[in-house]
């Protein structure tokens, strides 16, 4: 399928992710500790845990956002990220916005409407992205990601805010990604259409609580 | 790596420029021009008609407008690419926090700089500067908006997330670019043209630390 092609091309299908013993200091509080991951190619990992463990977190670490308080990430092939922000121009019409990731990570104007046909928001393309509804702002979001050539997709509660089709589109775009030799690792509290994925608990390694609490 | 730079710096014009309506208000280099020229435009209703006072006065006035017209735009540089995780985004693409910065400092220094000196042609008729006077006026601006431009990204990245950050943005610039307003406005009192050496020594070294230091205040922002 053309669509595929368009959205798996464009980085080398060794991605490789690997996490060895990580923790996170936030607030001078250890969030998690211990934490160690292996992800190849086609390979895919939930980490799962109730709000405010670290999971958002844990995310930003590996993607280098945060410094990781203990262990290390090493990591083959590029990564993308998904989080809360969107981070596409309000102003813009949807498109453009996107362009300016497109441009930046060398994909081509065809790949934008493909990536925004794939999660349904063709029609969309020249409404600016003030007006999107939240569903509509994480699709395009979505369209950010396979947009973006990398091998590692790191999402942070990708399912948030989307419809039941919309998750099954989401589904669909983690398995493409993953047949073209993707990495997906997803942090998410519910449910992810994400088929023989390891999964991770994250309350396995927050440490025991302490009994004073500091607030 | 230029190329990355070159998109950066499309998007801050775009962006700046109102082209297809930003989300920092559409067409945002507007606002400091308008407050440059009212500035030019009130100060003769202050202290009178008398051209030769103003021929006298009126290039430091058109240095304290240019100064004052930089604080403007402060608010909008760095704090709204935070919000919405485009500087997140650059980062986990590999660019580095200071070249985030230059991009800033130039598509700023696009959107503020030409059209400042361009105003500065109206504020010098309407100051009585004669035509030797705009033209050093104009060489200084070419000198120093560069500099006003690097400060402005940089005080914005210092105070992105601050409550108060855009009145504390205008307190923190005034000081630094003291030098400009000393070597800028100095430069147009006969026989010192040397003010514009010192003038471009001054915003050399302003242009080249400020990135440098806005991409250091950005990385320092994201803890």
């Amino acid at each position: 399928m053309a669509q595929d092609a368009a959205i798996s091309k464009g980085f080398e299908s060794s991605a490789a992710l690997e996490c060895v013993g990580l923790a996170c200091l936030r607030g001078g509080r250890i969030l998690f500790r211990g934490v160690s991951l292996k992800l190849g190619a086609g390979e895919a990992c939930h980490v799962t845990g109730p709000n405010g463990l670290g999971k958002s977190s844990l995310i930003r670490v590996i993607a280098g956002l945060l410094p990781a308080y203990a262990g290390a990430v090493t990591s083959s092939g590029r990564m993308a990220l998904a989080d809360e922000k969107v981070a596409l121009d309000a102003g813009q019409p949807l498109a453009r916005a996107l362009g300016h990731w497109a441009r930046l990570d060398g994909s081509a104007d065809a790949d934008i409407s493909e990536a925004l046909a794939a999660v349904d928001l063709a029609h969309l393309a020249d409404v600016p992205v003030r007006f999107l509804s939240t569903g509509q702002r994480k699709r395009a979001l979505l369209a950010r990601i396979s947009l973006s050539r990398a091998g590692i997709w790191l999402l942070d509660e990708p399912a948030n805010g989307l419809d039941t089709a919309s998750i099954a589109r989401l589904g669909d775009l983690m398995a493409r990604h993953r047949a073209g030799g993707g990495i997906v690792l997803a942090a998410s509290h519910q449910p992810l259409p994400l088929d023989d994925a390891q999964t991770l608990p994250l309350a396995d390694f927050v440490p025991a609580p302490v009994l004073d609490d500091p607030a | 790596m230029i190329g990355a730079l070159g998109t950066l710096i499309r998007r801050e014009l775009m962006l700046a420029f109102g082209l297809g309506g930003g989300a920092r208000g559409s067409a945002g280099f507007v606002m400091p021009i308008i407050f440059f020229l009212a500035v030019a435009t009130i100060y003769p209703f202050a202290v009178g008609p008398d051209a030769q006072l103003l021929g006298r006065t009126g290039g430091g006035v058109i240095w304290v407008a240019a100064l004052l017209a930089s604080i403007l735009p402060i608010d909008r540089l760095v704090q709204a690419d935070v919000d919405q995780g485009m500087i997140d985004q650059y980062v986990v693409r590999g660019l580095s926090e200071e070249l985030i910065a230059l991009a800033k400092t130039i598509g700023h220094w696009l959107s503020f700089g030409p059209p400042l000196m361009l105003a500065a042609i109206i504020s010098a008729g309407l100051l009585g500067q004669s035509a030797e006077q705009l033209i050093i006026v104009e060489i200084g601006l070419a000198c120093a908006t560069p500099a006003l431009a690097a400060l402005g990204v940089m005080i914005a990245a210092l105070t992105a997330g601050l409550r108060h950050g855009a009145a504390l943005g205008g307190l923190l610039l005034l000081p630094l670019a003291v030098p400009l307003l000393i070597f800028g406005a100095g430069s147009l009192t006969p026989g010192s043209q040397n003010g514009l050496l010192l003038l471009a020594a001054a915003s050399l070294l302003l242009t080249v630390i400020c990135p440098i230091a806005a991409g250091a205040a950005i990385r320092a922002g994201r803890e």
